[in-house]
């Protein structure tokens, strides 16, 4: 069972977001990044347990720069075998996407899994583009998933609802809360993770059709008008009139 | 350029459908050309997407299963059909399966998840949420197509009095590469992105036993309920109405919190809602700054007091 797991950064969730050059680009200064949480939590562990039930190897594969080894580090830190990096700013999701479909499917993979989303991009996009561009199916936001031979089974978070789908690999899935609980790296596997291997790629010449031009931060919010805690026929009666939202 | 608008629905027209027709018609609008809606499944009221604009509806029938790989054919091959560029897609969870997969196989530009119009006065940008609601991003589609997918409760339409004409489908749309089975459902018939009124509550409810307060405010309302991350961790609430960061993002039209601190990553996903309103019986809680309207106060007295007061309002309107 060859494992492909999809890892990026994201900022810290506590992280303050604001902006530099006129709004065009994200300030990084104070920024510390992490394995993004769907990546981390859901993707990851769940493609370990599912080589330590099943045998195989798991890889991860990030698009991005060198400073993106510390959070490939980590990924092996918690039990990946090795890591890939394409070399590239990742520009916007289909530029992403392709250059993962293309390492995919020059080295066969049997099951890639992605995030449910980043929490700085919420693009929910580069794990079924690379399905697309993998002529493969798609399980998007998957909560649970089995392997049974070359079937997988999976519970998808669905429009009011859970649903059951079933698949044959190779396939691409996006992991949602409920596939797996956090691993928290031991010292023994941070030591090993130093001499994992490594190997950086070049990236494939492509465009991906889209480039973030700015940024906006919300307006500040007016000032919290406080009610009586005695006084609720208040609250209705501001809600109706002022914010007119019932 | 001509638009298509892909929206599910098996289970009828849906509001969330009804927003990504109309904002298919305004991109239409500003970049002269028709909009279309394509489908599938059938529940009867298809005619009236007309009301938000369509044109013409075209509907795979033969698909009752809502296979991406399937439902991408459907798109990209209706797209040619009606000669459309830009692709509009409302981003619920067959959207978020669909989308890109249209992107990577016309090659075109993504812009998820939308919140407006594109602004078409210098290229094409369309706004983004980004940094989950933290943030917005300003996206250029350059490539020649472009895909939308549309956050709901992103725009209101005005809707007419149109019908638009229903057409079959025909053509290859190949196997289905998924065999869905069982589906559970769960939670209230609103699902809660959809939801314009949300009622939410925290660890500061004490125990799972105590939300018959919340449930009964949110019936009183006619809303969707919610609750913070470790209360869905604690197995007091289902995970699926787990809001934040790394839950749910919601943008209702009310958003009523109790016994919530407003910590940022739960923030993050409920700041785009038009109002919030925020019950804590500590005066320092975090959410204050991030709220229209606070009541410092027990939410164990506050909340059913301010039940009364909705059905007092309710039955007087
Ligand atoms: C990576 C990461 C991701 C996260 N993602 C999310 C997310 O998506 N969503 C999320 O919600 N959290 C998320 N969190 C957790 C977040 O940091 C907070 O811990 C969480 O939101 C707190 O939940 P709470 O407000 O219910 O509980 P608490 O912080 O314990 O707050 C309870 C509040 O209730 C008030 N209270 C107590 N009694 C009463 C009463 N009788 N009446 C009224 N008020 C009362 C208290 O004053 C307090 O403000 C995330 C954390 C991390 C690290
Ligand atoms: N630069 C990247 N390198 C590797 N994987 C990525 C990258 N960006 C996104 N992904 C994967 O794609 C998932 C969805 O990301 P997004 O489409 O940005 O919401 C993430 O959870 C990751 O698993």
């Amino acid at each position: 069972m060859k494992i492909l797991v999809c890892i990026s950064k994201a900022p810290d969730t506590t992280s303050k977001i604001d902006f530099t050059d006129g709004n065009t680009k994200f300030n990084e200064s104070n920024v510390q990044y992490i394995v993004n949480p769907y990546d981390e939590w859901y993707a990851l562990v769940r493609g370990l347990e599912l080589k330590e039930a099943n045998g195989g190897s798991v890889t991860i594969i990030t698009v991005g720069t060198q400073a993106d080894e510390a959070i490939m580090r980590k990924a092996l830190a918690i039990g990946a075998d090795e890591a890939v990096r394409v070399d590239a700013e990742p520009s916007n999701g289909l530029f992403v996407a392709q250059q993962i479909a293309k390492y995919a499917k020059e080295n066969g993979f049997d099951l890639v899994l992605t995030g449910k989303e980043t929490i700085n991009y919420n693009g929910s996009q580069v794990g079924g583009m690379v399905a697309e561009l993998m002529d493969a199916p798609f399980l998007s936001l998957a909560s649970k998933m089995e392997l049974n031979g070359t079937t997988a089974t999976v519970e998808l978070d669905v429009k009011g609802g859970k649903q059951v789908a079933e698949v044959n690999l190779p396939c691409v899935v996006s992991c949602a809360k409920g596939m797996a609980e956090q691993r928290i790296p031991n010292m023994r596997g941070i030591m090993a993770a130093r001499t994992k291997p490594l190997q950086v790629v070049a990236a494939d010449a492509v465009n991906g059709g889209s480039e973030i031009v700015s940024y906006e931060l919300p307006p500040a919010k007016a000032e919290c008008k406080m009610i009586d805690p005695e006084n609720m026929d208040q609250l209705v009666e501001l809600l109706h009139n002022e914010a007119k939202v019932i | 350029m001509s638009v298509l608008v892909f929206v599910d629905t098996s289970k009828g027209v849906s509001k969330a459908a009804l927003e990504a027709t109309y904002y298919g018609k305004k991109v239409a609008e500003s970049t002269g050309g028709d909009v279309n809606v394509v489908t599938f499944g059938n529940a009867g009221d298809l005619p009236d997407l007309g009301k938000a604009g369509a044109q013409s509806v075209v509907v795979a029938s033969g698909i009752n299963s809502p296979d991406p790989q399937q439902l991408t054919r459907l798109v990209t091959q209706t797209a040619e059909n009606k000669g459309a560029s830009i692709i509009i897609i409302s981003q619920d969870p067959v959207g978020k399966a669909v989308a890109p997969r249209v992107s990577a196989r016309l090659n075109a530009g993504h812009a998820a998840p939308a919140i407006a119009l594109p602004d078409t006065s210098n290229g094409f940008v369309v706004k983004t949420n980004v940094f989950s609601g933290k943030a917005f991003a300003h996206v250029n589609l350059t490539s020649d197509k472009k895909v939308i997918s549309l956050l709901p409760n992103s725009i209101v339409p005005e809707l007419g009095d149109g019908s638009a004409a229903v057409e079959n489908f025909s053509g290859d749309l190949g196997n289905p590469g998924i065999t869905f089975k069982d589906l559970k459902t769960q939670g209230g018939s609103v699902p809660l992105p959809e939801a314009e009124l949300v009622v939410s509550a925290g660890r500061g409810l004490k125990g799972p036993e105590n939300w018959g307060i919340v449930e009964d405010l949110a019936g009183a309302l006619g809303a969707a309920t919610a609750c913070s991350r470790p209360v869905a961790d604690i197995g007091w609430r289902p995970h699926h109405e787990h809001v934040g960061q790394t839950g749910v993002a919601i943008r209702p039209n009310l958003y009523i919190a109790a016994g919530i601190s407003g910590a940022i990553q739960h923030l993050a996903g409920v700041n785009g809602s038009k109002t919030i309103v925020v019950i804590n019986t500590d005066s320092e809680a975090p959410f204050f700054k991030a709220a229209d309207y606070g009541i410092v106060g027990d939410a164990f007295e506050v909340l059913p007091r301010l039940t009364e007061a909705v059905k007092k309002f309710k039955a007087s309107n």
